[in-house]
């Protein structure tokens, strides 16, 4: 097997070997380098084809791109789409959090299951299980339907960041302060919130990611709605102005990086906890 | 306190501080009611009109979905070419999972075992990075290197290997036009898309494993790859079994890779599209849609059996 081949000589020392270290930065070169093209691209000065090395380097798609007022309401309406469907998720993940972090009970794996299961199945059972449901009971397709189909999986990624979080809040706290005379939501106010906080700061940008680059789902759920990823994946699948794609590709890289690592930042002590 | 209470009137929310606080069983409603209620209704409630739907039929003349149950799309999933999909979506599953695990396993153990401070920090950002930042501009991204005219083929050119390419190209079932145009290019994207779902969970498995169960293993005379079959990938197993159950499953349900890059030939996701878009038969699509979640069924019940859920 390949892997035993790389740790050779390797476990149980203190240093890892060269074909090892080869590996682990070959797989991050292997994640990153389509990202990067994706930057070069969009200077390209090539409009026709993908051809590479691109023969010229220009800023003028960016312009252009500015310009397009379709490209403009496609990001609006993934906006709005996201915020909706993030605040719903804050809500409802937040609850669960709540109600799941530090009980046990009959069934609470059956609803921990149920949170994880919109991510856990394929994204097509989801989307034509709604398409089926907005069928029958006969709900044309809105901007609502769409807000709806992403709230449902956007849920377990706040639910995730909470109840990592609300586990390390001490429960002597708590206690503290219903001795010290505040009562349950002075309690939640003043002394659960403030630490859970971030947690949930990083949870909605996550959320938020999560549904501002969602397509599958919204395939099946949006009518006549453009959202960004599926004016992306109209560009994909008929191009009609490459250039353009190249530079929207580049915009959204630049719009979920900023959510992602904002979130990354603030949960990463959540993350060293787990780990130990 | 309770001196207090007989003085003053109770303000409500206090009143209602002290039910909820005596009784957790309110408590417990309150806050588990509203996402109980939406997951039950709208999730539960659409998955159960998606199994609805699949019984019933589309009348070939009107177009219109005739609600009388029966069994036709069912045996219609046994027609040679349904299952000629099913064969080659889960296939194409397994080898993606396969394939995902051999690349995660080295730097996920890079990153349990070896690195440290900012450079962890670094290797764990640079693979939450692609997992969570647009499938679309990532996919588009392949569509460029693939290109005929793309960077693969430049280095390939420049580096004297087309002709590797070209047999590569040739071959019988993986090969094609051009590299996106190819069943090795629809699994390359594949591996790509989902492999830091694989790095992540191999990574908190490896985590676990105190060093000293390495060092015993070695001072008890294991040889290296002794060690790493007996004590590192039985451990690491509950964690390539987490990963695996996100690879096998994304792969299952996409129906957006194979239809950008890879030749016309059908994967479950694009038939379930289709058939609910085009062709406007939305029993059918339902039917055919109970094939990933039976699939995903039983792999979840082996993956249980591997402990896998101990790490997700």
């Amino acid at each position: 097997m390949l892997f035993e081949a790389l740790t050779k000589g390797n476990i149980g020392r203190l240093g890892a070997s060269l074909p090892l270290k080869l590996a682990t930065w070959g797989v991050v070169l292997f994640l990153h380098i389509p990202l990067a093209l994706i930057v070069l691209y969009a200077f390209s000065s090539e409009d026709k084809s993908y051809i590479f090395p691109p023969p010229g380097l220009t800023t003028q798609w960016f312009a252009v791109a500015l310009e397009r007022e379709d490209v403009w309401d496609a990001m609006k309406m993934s906006a709005r789409v996201a915020v909706y469907a993030t605040g719903i998720a804050l809500v409802l993940g937040t609850l669960a959090a709540g109600a799941l972090a530090r009980t046990q009970f009959f069934g609470r794996e059956a609803v921990n299951l149920l949170l994880i299961l919109p991510i856990a199945l394929p994204g097509v059972v989801t989307g034509i299980a709604l398409r089926s449901a907005y069928h029958t009971l006969e709900i044309p397709f809105s901007f609502w339907t769409i807000v709806i189909g992403h709230a449902t999986f956007c849920v377990v990624v706040v639910y995730n960041n909470a109840v990592a979080r609300l586990r390390r809040i001490s429960p002597s706290l708590l206690e503290a302060s219903m001795d010290l005379g505040a009562n349950t939501f002075q309690t939640f106010r003043y002394v659960v919130l403030p630490q859970l906080g971030s947690a949930l700061l990083a949870g909605g940008l996550l959320a938020f990611a999560l549904s501002f680059d969602e397509v599958i789902v919204t395939t099946f759920t949006a009518g006549q709605q453009t959202t960004l990823p599926i004016w992306m994946l109209q560009e994909l699948i008929r191009p009609r102005q490459r250039p353009v794609t190249n530079v929207v590709a580049v915009f959204i890289i630049a719009l979920t990086f900023i959510p992602i690592l904002t979130a990354y930042w603030l949960t990463r002590s959540d993350e060293n906890s787990q780990n130990r | 306190m309770v001196a207090e209470s007989v003085h003053k009137p109770r303000s409500l929310t206090n009143t209602l501080s002290d039910v909820l606080y005596r009784r957790k069983g309110v408590m417990m409603a309150m806050l588990l009611g509203p996402p109980l209620l939406w997951f039950g209704v709208i999730y539960l409630g659409s998955l159960l009109s998606l199994l609805t739907n699949s019984f019933y039929r589309l009348d070939d003349f009107t177009g219109q979905v005739v609600k009388e149950v029966g069994l036709g799309n069912f045996v219609a999933l046994f027609e040679p070419a349904n299952l000629d999909v099913a064969w080659r979506t889960v296939s194409m599953a397994l080898a993606v999972t396969v394939a995902s695990a051999m690349l995660a396993l080295p730097i996920a153990y890079y990153m349990a075992r070896y690195a440290r401070g900012p450079r962890k920090a670094l290797l764990y950002v640079a693979v939450m990075l692609p997992l969570w930042s647009s499938y679309l501009v990532r996919l588009y991204a392949w569509k460029l290197l693939l290109a005929k005219e793309g960077a693969i083929s430049w280095a390939m050119q420049k580096l004297h290997l087309q002709w590797l390419l070209d047999a590569l190209l040739a071959s019988p079932w993986v090969g094609g036009n051009s590299l996106s145009f190819s069943p090795m290019g629809t699994f390359i994207v594949f591996v790509y898309m989902w492999l830091p779902f694989m790095i992540l969970p191999i990574q908190a498995a490896i985590e676990r494993i105190p060093g000293s169960y390495i060092e015993a293993s070695a001072d008890l005379g294991a040889s290296p790859s002794r060690t790493f079959k007996s004590v590192v990938l039985p451990l690491a197993m509950p964690g390539i079994a987490a990963g695996s159950i996100f690879t096998f499953s994304l792969t299952l349900g996409d129906y957006i890779i194979p239809q950008v890059i890879g030749n016309s030939t059908l994967y479950i996701g694009q038939v379930v599209y289709r058939q609910q878009g085009v062709a406007g038969n939305l029993p059918f699509a339902a039917a055919f849609s109970l094939v990933p979640i039976v699939v995903i069924a039983v792999y979840l019940w082996f993956a249980k059996r591997k402990g896998a859920f101990d790490v997700i």
